[in-house]
């Protein structure tokens, strides 16, 4: 539409033409008909949109008739709309959030809220938000789309001027085009933002419109930006393109609020921050219900609850998109990958119901004669009930007669609500002798610990804080709702050169030792004693934990072997038959005589190398015939690491990262600082649910298959996914792919069913089931993505494609895949606008800002500065993360405490992660799931010092504050220890708390989180990173 | 000839040296014709209460090969102080500390009745002696807890300052750390892996000189040097609280043992954990290892049977067949470890206790070749191996112990004579000499071996040969010297060196032979013979053994019977050779040769202490003792017949394995009836008391302790008895001879009639 000068710009121009048709899938034209939707939505919902969103009747479905809804309105309606997906709107897409959160709005003109918010709604294809407000003029408005502008580069001052012109008429951000040719010619990448700003200028108001475009993707910033607050600013359009560059610190909105129309002209430089798409917002408290096919469920960084009405839950599986492109083709055009990331024993809040456990009796589950399918919602039961038909493979089955039901008028079986397998997504089947080992029921499962006494261990305190800590921690195991006490039994193990395992017999007067140095060939000593019941043979457990430290208190003995200690784990399990949890507290690298020997092999002169990949490759064999025999026995390795130089984490994690395990490392561990960090992952670890000797399948309806695993799991074979053990945090990703023509009618099954051993022996299957739509229309699928499923799924495949080829490669790949899909969508969906104007899909409107964390993560960084293994242990850890903890990862949360609101419960909203955001007179609170920093600005007020630390300014803060907040009675302190303390508590892992001020040296660490802006260690800001896609994009256009 | 018989007596009496001829023939072909080698029996330790040690150093022959230690033979020149060795004829000036000597003042060496001398010398430091007890811990419960009290009690038997230590084995294999406090220590090692003895020792920790940490305590000066392994052994005094709680706390092998399978018993690599472990801590030094089993080993090397109960363990059917899936490799295994452990001195002893065999047909040779005792028993809980159990520890008249190690054994021989082997519980040193033969008869190239244990009645067979040919025979009147040089660790952990110097007259056979048969040692001759028979049989099948032993046989009865050729009527023997057919015929009979009804362990077990045991022994084995008491007379040795089976007796056999007491039919029935209640039967009480009382005394002093079985007339038990007496009386001749006396055998057997009569028939014989 209105592009600004740029249009004048060739090349899209002639683009745009093209693309016209598609514009009208995107801006515009869907506008129309999506706002039918939405529009319509704004109360009715889209039940008429039937057509494009399946979520309408779902929403109708839910909403109305939850009470809930009408508190959640709102939310609610989402969900029906799918609002969510986009980030922004609810949590942290700052486009949207500029609405909903006047903070980030800064930017943006206050005014505007309101309206921006319905705009945005609008915007966001959802319209459900919209709804609320019925904004009209959104919906021309929404056409706009933000296609912002482009990131242009250089170029701005063109823009400036027509741009403004633009916003005016439309929204559009686009400015700078040209800039992009510029800035092809300035090399500068980003150059310019495209914050399209400018567009919005006008639009500000248009606000809405703006919101539509964001929605649409326009990602940029700009537009989210763009869109109303820029109002004035549509001048950022041009802005950017002064920018240029590095706008970075600059940017401080200055720019473009200000501006507003002046700047704009001025093109100048800057885009707002603000103004790009952000991640920071979120919306909370409403109830997702899963009874549609193809739901776009909420953002991970959302408060929700789901209610399961026949499809899994998005704790249990998230999707890259909600509906699957029809034809592999059409797959292979938009390059958006398709895959789910799977999370079967994700934790449930105490509001949903747990999962259901059915039994059908002796002779197993009921499953699809060819597919094996389980028998689930999908299931479509005909000839009077008699029969069945399964959706995955369309085979028609005989109902078992003890299974047989009639049906009611609609075809669904009378007892459809009596019976989880027909009626929810999630359940669980008793599963049968059948599939046992052997046939035979499993022993309930064991955890051994296993602690490394050498001269490391015993000097840092370590050996003795673990057996202290173990005598209460052991009192906590995991046990089955209900059950007296743990059936877990445990067994202990040290070792430096040989192992000694102790038998804890309740039996005996002490415990006894029994040493084992044949460490070529491993093997337990003994079985009766070795694993025991806590509750019985607590007072020898005691003698020998209170032994332990004592008797390797003056050795000397530094070298350590690690593959024999691993192995007798597996010995373990197999003699006494059952399956596993080995908790090794390990400190150096493992270069005694044995198996699995490692040598240093660290080099940095690898970095940036065809062979920097080397570093990441396990270094032996050992481990991988290890990792099968592990998972073959249902031994799951957890690996504490206690380093203080290299030790091959890449080698030494092969096993913990192929069986469920998790690796935790702590640096130079002293037990005054991290002493009590270890401690709680130690004691979050061993009360995590799980579930043990794990095989999963995934089976899809015709037409797709799985066809690649990303996780801590091992694979034998093509389709079964084995994990020795699988926890509540973690989560396998799965990539689909087209077979065959996918049906927009059917729609598109999955059925993951995982088999494994329950804490208390007993064996279970757990089936997640999801029905996804389809679609033939492009827009449609760029509708329903998920941009966090999308980046988990991108950083696990770029993180276990750096095994393969060098690093540069795969952030070349990431980036040019990321200008594909954004192209795609330009070109396809995206009303025609000019080609300066960056467009994004309003569910990708983010996206890009993760991409660029993603590529600033230590793994794909590629710095010299950086430790080997602490990029090794990055990552493995991420390859088993689920969508929320790798969201968190990429974007961290920084949480302003200087003006929190004491009596409020709830936690400040995070603000983006930026060094703008910060200011010399704030506290911040910043944490990623495996660091929190507390950040202290050089003018803080003596008073707030005063409250938190009891020192009175921050020249007097010592040392030993520098890890621990002091317990104050005063509200201030209470509630940010509160809101760290519930932060640890909600993270997977322990972070270890670290306060830095302003200033100090320690800042450089607490900055490389800030990941919008430009990387410590090399990688773009997030301006200049758009800018750059930017380019991209439009080269591919071209 | 009764000068004979005394002159042997005296001589063994005071040199422990019993010889099968007492004359020697002077030429090698002379020496060959008459069947029986020359050869002794030599009992190296023999108890001589009239000796009383020298401390001073022997004096030695300065010539290099020689080293013959200055004995009564020698010839010596006072004036000169010079003599002259009997074995080279090398003159030896004696040494500065004899230079008083003179015709009046001799030292012991040179006095006639110190023709065997012991000298206490100074070597090195002394060690401590080193008990290491390997024990299987598979074993039903109430074994084990009679085992574990019988260990328990043999600390308080051991010397405050020797060493132990405990390997227990099942599955697995335990080294038990014996300092710990607090926390029960051991170190684990696979059972089915074998490791050379550095890793072993590695394993251990023992490979650095100083363990670190462990040398907490200060140690006495004495103990400091074996105190670097201590872990592992440590010396009674220090650790019998511990080692006494530890033997106590010891379980039974908790690994599950499913239906059908044995449990898994992994021997072989208990063993070859103690001898690496000795191995390393101390070489050269006399260490017994006692090896406490309750069945065979079914796992890892030296595994016997798998742990199938479905599979038998082999028989002597399943070896002949050459069904024996593990012997060969198991055999080979255990002599491997047997000779590493004779290398360093090291005995093993093997306690066997169990209803089936345990293998120990496979691992003999660790005994056999180490000088440890095999002890075999059907349960520990019986008191046939606890009383045997506390004998191994049992003392002598000074208060030691009698055992000795280390033992080293040369025997130099004048240059008429060659060394060609000796049998017994020892190995070769490989000692090539001028006095080694080329014929090897039992272990033979050698003149030195090794007895890495050995006890007052250890005894071996040593035979020689003649060198001079018969156109060059050993001029008349001359004397063969041989002279056996003992050097050994006393059981006070003295280093002790027991010279014994025998000479005998050389006698041309052909001039002589009267002389020459006069000589002949009977007793000494049937062991001699029976132990190259059994060394044979060791090798050989059984019948090729028996067929030689008759051959023998028959060649000795034609050169000295007298009888008309094809006569058998008119052969005689002389008295001197009288009783050795019928030796002969019992060796035949008898388990060490026969194994049909014997397992090949029991084979293995009759074999070993045959082949150890002194003269009178031996023949018992060879011969049971059987006495006869009864209201007819005092009691009285009576023929090993079934004749001498009668109503009215009650007989004591002695067949060293068994003790037997068999009432007669009719003593049964009174006793029964409960005469010897009776006050008026009190003679009868005292004849019923008689035979227990002589077997008490027999069972005071026997190692092992023999099975004692008390039965009677048609008792089951009474089997001991009827397959050892001759078979005279058998059901196919019973009314043939027409008497009621004695008892039937059921028997195919031959019986010493017929056998001597064959014998008498094949030696007049003109065609044999």
């Amino acid at each position: 539409m209105s592009q600004q000068g740029y249009v004048a710009a060739p090349p899209y121009s002639q683009a745009q033409p093209g693309i016209g048709g598609y514009q009208g899938g995107f801006g515009a034209p869907p506008a129309q008909p999506l706002y039918g939707h939405y529009g319509g939505p704004p109360q009715g919902f889209n039940a008429p949109p039937a057509g494009v969103m399946k979520s309408p009747p779902t929403s109708p479905a839910g909403m109305p008739p939850s009470p809930v809804s009408s508190q959640y309105n709102p939310s609610v309606q989402q969900n029906g709309a799918h609002p969510q997906r986009y980030a922004s709107p609810s949590a942290a897409s700052p486009p949207y959030g500029q609405p909903s959160h006047s903070v980030y709005n800064n930017m943006a003109s206050p005014a505007p809220p309101t309206q921006q918010l319905a705009n945005q709604m609008s915007a966001m294809n959802l319209g459900s938000y919209g709804k609320s407000q019925p904004l009209p003029p959104t919906s021309s408005v929404a056409q706009q789309h933000f296609q912002t502008p482009a990131p242009a580069m250089g170029q701005p001052q063109m823009h400036p001027a027509p741009q403004a012109p633009h916003m005016a008429s439309q929204n559009q951000m686009s400015p700078p085009q040209s800039p992009l040719t510029n800035m092809l010619a300035s090399g500068q990448p980003m150059g310019g933002q495209s914050m399209a700003g400018p567009p919005m200028g006008g639009q500000s108001m248009a606000g809405p419109p703006m919101g539509g475009q964001s929605m649409a993707g326009p990602p940029m910033g700009g537009q989210s930006m763009a869109g109303p607050p820029m109002g004035g600013q549509s001048m950022t359009g041009p802005p950017m393109a002064g920018m240029n560059m590095p706008f970075p610190g600059p940017p401080p909105s200055g720019g473009f609020p200000g501006t507003s129309g002046g700047l704009a002209g001025p093109p100048q430089k800057k885009l707002d921050p603000d103004s790009i798409p952000s991640t920071v917002t979120r919306l909370g408290g409403h109830v997702f219900s899963t009874n549609m096919r193809g739901q776009v469920p909420p953002l991970v960084t959302t408060d929700f609850t789901v209610q399961d009405q026949g499809n899994a839950s998005p704790r249990f599986i998230r999707c890259t998109t909600y509906s699957l492109p029809c034809t592999a083709e059409l797959a292979k055009q938009c390059q958006v990958p398709l895959a789910s990331v799977i999370k079967p024993f994700a934790k449930l809040p105490k509001n949903e119901t747990p999962l259901y456990v059915v039994n059908h009796g002796e002779t197993g589950p009921i499953r699809c004669n060819r597919c094996k399918a389980y028998m689930c919602p999908y299931m479509q039961f005909i000839d009077g009930g008699r029969r069945y038909q399964c959706s995955f493979c369309n085979c028609v089955s005989e109902v078992p007669v003890f299974y047989f039901q009639h049906l009611d008028h609609m075809g669904r079986r009378v007892d459809f609500y009596e019976r989880p397998e027909l009626s929810q997504g999630s359940y669980e089947f008793v599963a049968t002798l059948d599939y046992c080992k052997n046939n035979k029921p499993p022993n309930p499962p064991a955890y051994i610990f296993m602690i490394d006494v050498s001269y490391t261990n015993i000097k840092s305190g370590l050996v003795k804080l673990v057996c202290d800590e173990l005598k209460s921690l052991l009192e906590k195991l995991p046990r089955e709702d209900g059950a007296e006490a743990s059936a877990i039994k445990v067994g202990f193990v040290t070792y430096n050169k040989v192992l000694h395992f102790y038998n804890v017999k309740s039996a005996l007067a002490q415990p006894q030792m029994m040493v084992v140095s044949d460490i070529a060939e491993m093997f337990v000593p003994l079985l009766d004693g070795f694993l025991v019941n806590y509750q019985d043979s607590r007072a020898v457990i005691y003698n020998l934990l209170d032994q332990i430290p004592d008797m390797f208190a003056d050795t000397n003995e530094s070298e350590t072997v690690f593959a024999p200690v691993i192995q007798a784990g597996v010995e373990a399990f197999k003699a006494a038959e059952c399956s596993g949890k080995l908790f090794i507290f390990h400190s150096s690298m493992p270069t005694a005589e044995a198996p699995g020997k490692l040598k240093n092999r660290d080099d940095k002169k690898l970095v940036n190398t065809d062979k920097e990949k080397t570093l990441f490759q396990p270094q032996k064999g050992v481990y991988e015939q290890l990792s099968k025999d592990c998972v073959a026995q249902g031994c799951c390795v957890d690996l504490f690491l206690f380093p203080s130089q290299y030790l091959d984490l890449a080698s030494m994690a092969d096993v913990p990262s192929h069986t469920g395990g998790s690796v935790y490392k702590y640096n130079n561990f002293q037990v005054a600082t991290d002493g009590e960090h270890f401690l709680r992952d130690l004691r979050k670890d061993l009360q995590k649910s799980l579930g043990f000797d794990a095989v999963m399948r995934v089976r899809t309806s015709t037409g797709f298959r799985a066809t690649d695993f990303f996780g801590a799991i091992y694979m034998n074979n093509t389709t079964d996914v084995e994990m020795a053990a699988v926890d509540c945090d973690k989560a396998v990703t799965v990539e689909f792919k087209h077979d065959d023509t996918l049906s927009e009618e059917s729609g598109a099954f999955m059925q993951c069913a995982l088999l494994y051993t329950t804490i208390s022996g007993q064996r279970r299957l757990r089936i997640h089931n999801l029905s996804l739509n389809c679609t033939s229309q492009l827009s449609e699928l760029y509708k329903c993505c998920e941009t966090d499923s999308l980046i988990n799924f991108f950083a696990k495949s770029a993180y276990r494609a750096i095994l393969n080829q060098p690093v540069k490669n795969v952030r070349d790949i990431l980036v040019n895949q990321t200008a594909h899909m954004l192209a795609c969508y330009r070109k396809n969906c995206a009303s025609p606008s000019a080609a300066s104007q960056l467009i994004l899909p309003d569910s990708m409107k983010v996206f890009p800002v993760y991409m660029n964390s993603l590529m600033k993560t230590a793994p794909l960084v590629g710095s010299t500065e950086l430790s080997t293994d602490d990029r090794a242990h990055q990552r493995l850890s991420v390859m088993a993360m689920g969508v929320e903890d790798s969201q968190l990862q990429l974007y961290p949360r920084l949480i302003p405490l200087h003006n929190v609101d004491v009596s409020r419960e709830a936690v400040p909203d995070p603000v983006r992660c930026s060094e703008e955001r910060l200011s010399d007179s704030g506290l911040f609170l910043l944490e990623n799931g495996h660091s929190i920093f507390l950040w202290l600005g050089q003018a803080s007020p003596p008073d707030l010092i005063q409250s938190l630390f009891n020192a009175p300014s921050l020249a007097h803060l010592q040392q030993e504050h520098m890890f621990t907040l002091p317990e104050l009675d005063n509200p201030l302190s209470k509630k940010v220890r509160t809101i760290i303390s519930e932060l640890l508590e909600k993270r997977p892992n322990s972070m270890k708390l670290q306060i830095v001020r302003q200033r100090d040296k320690l800042e450089m660490l607490f900055r490389q989180f800030l990941v919008e802006d430009k990387g410590l260690h090399g990688g773009a800001s997030y301006m200049d990173f758009l800018c750059y896609v930017h380019r991209e994009i439009r080269q591919l256009l071209t | 000839m009764s000068t004979y018989q005394e002159f042997i007596q005296q001589n063994e009496d005071r040199d422990g040296v019993r010889f099968s001829w007492n004359l020697w023939p002077s030429s090698r072909l002379e020496a060959t014709r008459l069947v029986v080698p020359v050869s002794c029996l030599f009992t190296p330790l023999k108890e001589l209460p009239n000796l009383p040690p020298v401390q001073y150093e022997p004096v030695m022959c300065s010539r290099a090969n020689c080293k013959a230690v200055l004995n009564p033979l020698c010839q010596v020149d006072f004036k000169a102080k010079i003599w002259a060795c009997n074995f080279c004829f090398q003159r030896n000036p004696f040494p500065p500390s004899y230079a008083g000597i003179s015709e009046v003042n001799q030292p012991a060496e040179l006095m006639p009745q110190f023709s065997t001398i012991e000298y206490i010398v100074q070597r090195g430091p002394s060690a401590p002696l080193i008990f290491l007890y390997v024990v299987d811990t598979c074993l039903e419960e109430e074994d084990l807890q009679a085992l574990k009290e019988s260990l328990q009690m043999s600390l308080s038997l051991l010397p405050p300052n020797a060493l132990v230590g405990l390997i227990t084995f099942g599955r697995m294999v335990q080294v038990h750390e014996l300092t710990c406090e607090g926390i029960a220590k051991s170190y684990v090692f696979r059972g089915t892996k074998d490791l050379s003895s550095k890793q072993i020792q590695e394993m251990l920790g023992l490979m650095k000189p100083a363990a670190p940490g462990q040398q907490s305590r200060p140690v006495a000066p004495q103990e400091s040097l074996f105190f670097f392994p201590s872990r592992f052994l440590q010396p009674v005094h220090r650790v019998d609280m511990n080692l006494t709680d530890l033997l106590g706390e010891l379980q039974r092998d908790p690994w599950p043992v499913p239906q059908g399978k044995r449990p898994l018993r992994s021997t072989g690599v208990a063993l070859s954990v103690a001898v690496g472990l000795l191995e390393g801590a101390f070489p050269n030094t006399g260490a017994r290892v006692m090896l406490f089993i309750g069945g065979p080993p079914t796992q890892g090397p030296g595994m016997v049977v798998g742990d199938e109960l479905k599979t038998p363990i082999r028989s002597w059917h399943d070896i002949q067949k050459d069904n024996a899936r593990h012997l060969k490799k198991a055999t080979k295994y255990y002599e491997a470890l047997a000779n590493r452990s004779a290398v360093n001195g090291h005995s093993i002893d093997i306690y066997a206790c169990a209803l089936d065999q345990t293998g120990l047909l496979e691992m003999k040779c660790l005994s056999n070749l180490t000088g440890g005792h095999i002890v075999m028993g059907d349960s520990f809980n019986t008191s046939l191996f606890k009383q045997t159990f506390q004998r191994v520890f049992s003392k002598d008249y000074n208060g030691d112990f009698r055992m000795a190690f280390g033992g080293n054994l040369e025997v130099k021989t004048s240059r008429e004579l060659k060394v060609c082997g000796a049998i017994g519980p020892c190995v070769s040193l490989h000692s090539k000499g001028p006095s080694v033969s080329e014929n090897e008869m039992g272990i033979g190239g050698t003149n030195q071996w090794k007895l890495c244990s050995l006890d007052p009645s250890t005894t071996l067979g040593v035979y020689f040969e003649v060198v001079n040919q018969h156109n060059a025979p050993v001029p008349q009147g001359g004397r063969g010297a041989i002279q056996f040089v003992t050097q050994y660790q006393h059981s006070n952990t003295q280093r002790r060196i027991r010279v014994t110097t025998i000479a005998r007259n050389w006698a041309d056979a052909q001039s002589q032979i009267q002389h020459i048969e006069s000589s002949f040692d009977q007793e000494a001759a049937a062991v001699l013979m029976a132990r190259l028979g059994v060394f044979r049989a060791e090798s050989e099948e059984g019948p090729d053994v028996l067929r030689w032993l008759d051959r023998q046989l028959i060649r000795l009865c034609q050169k000295f019977g007298q009888f008309n050729k094809d006569d058998p009527t008119s052969f005689r023997l002389s008295e001197s050779l009288s009783l050795y057919p019928q030796f002969m015929f019992h060796l035949r009979r008898s388990p060490f040769l026969q194994v049909f009804n014997n397992s090949p362990d029991e084979s293995s077990y009759y074999r070993h202490h045959f082949v150890r045991e002194d003269l009178t022994q031996s023949l018992i084995m060879i011969q049971p003792i059987l006495y006869s008491y009864s209201f007819h007379g005092p009691p009285e040795p009576v023929l090993l017949d079934s004749s001498s089976i009668l109503p009215d007796r009650i007989l004591l056999m002695d067949s060293f394995f068994q003790l037997v007491i068999y009432h007669g039919e009719t003593i049964a029935q009174w006793r029964k009836a409960g005469y010897q209640e009776m006050p008026e039967y009190e003679n009868f009480k005292q004849l019923l008391q008689a035979p227990l009382d002589d077997a008490q005394e027999i069972l005071q002093t026997r190692f092992p302790m023999p099975r004692y079985i008390d039965t009677e007339h048609g008792g089951s038990q009474a089997r001991f008895l009827l397959s050892k007496v001759n078979p005279s009386q058998t059901h196919n001749n019973l009314y043939a001879w027409g008497q009621e006396t004695g008892a039937p055998i059921l028997t195919d057997d031959v019986s010493l009639q017929v056998f001597m009569d064959h014998l008498k028939k094949l030696a007049v014989s003109s065609s044999a």
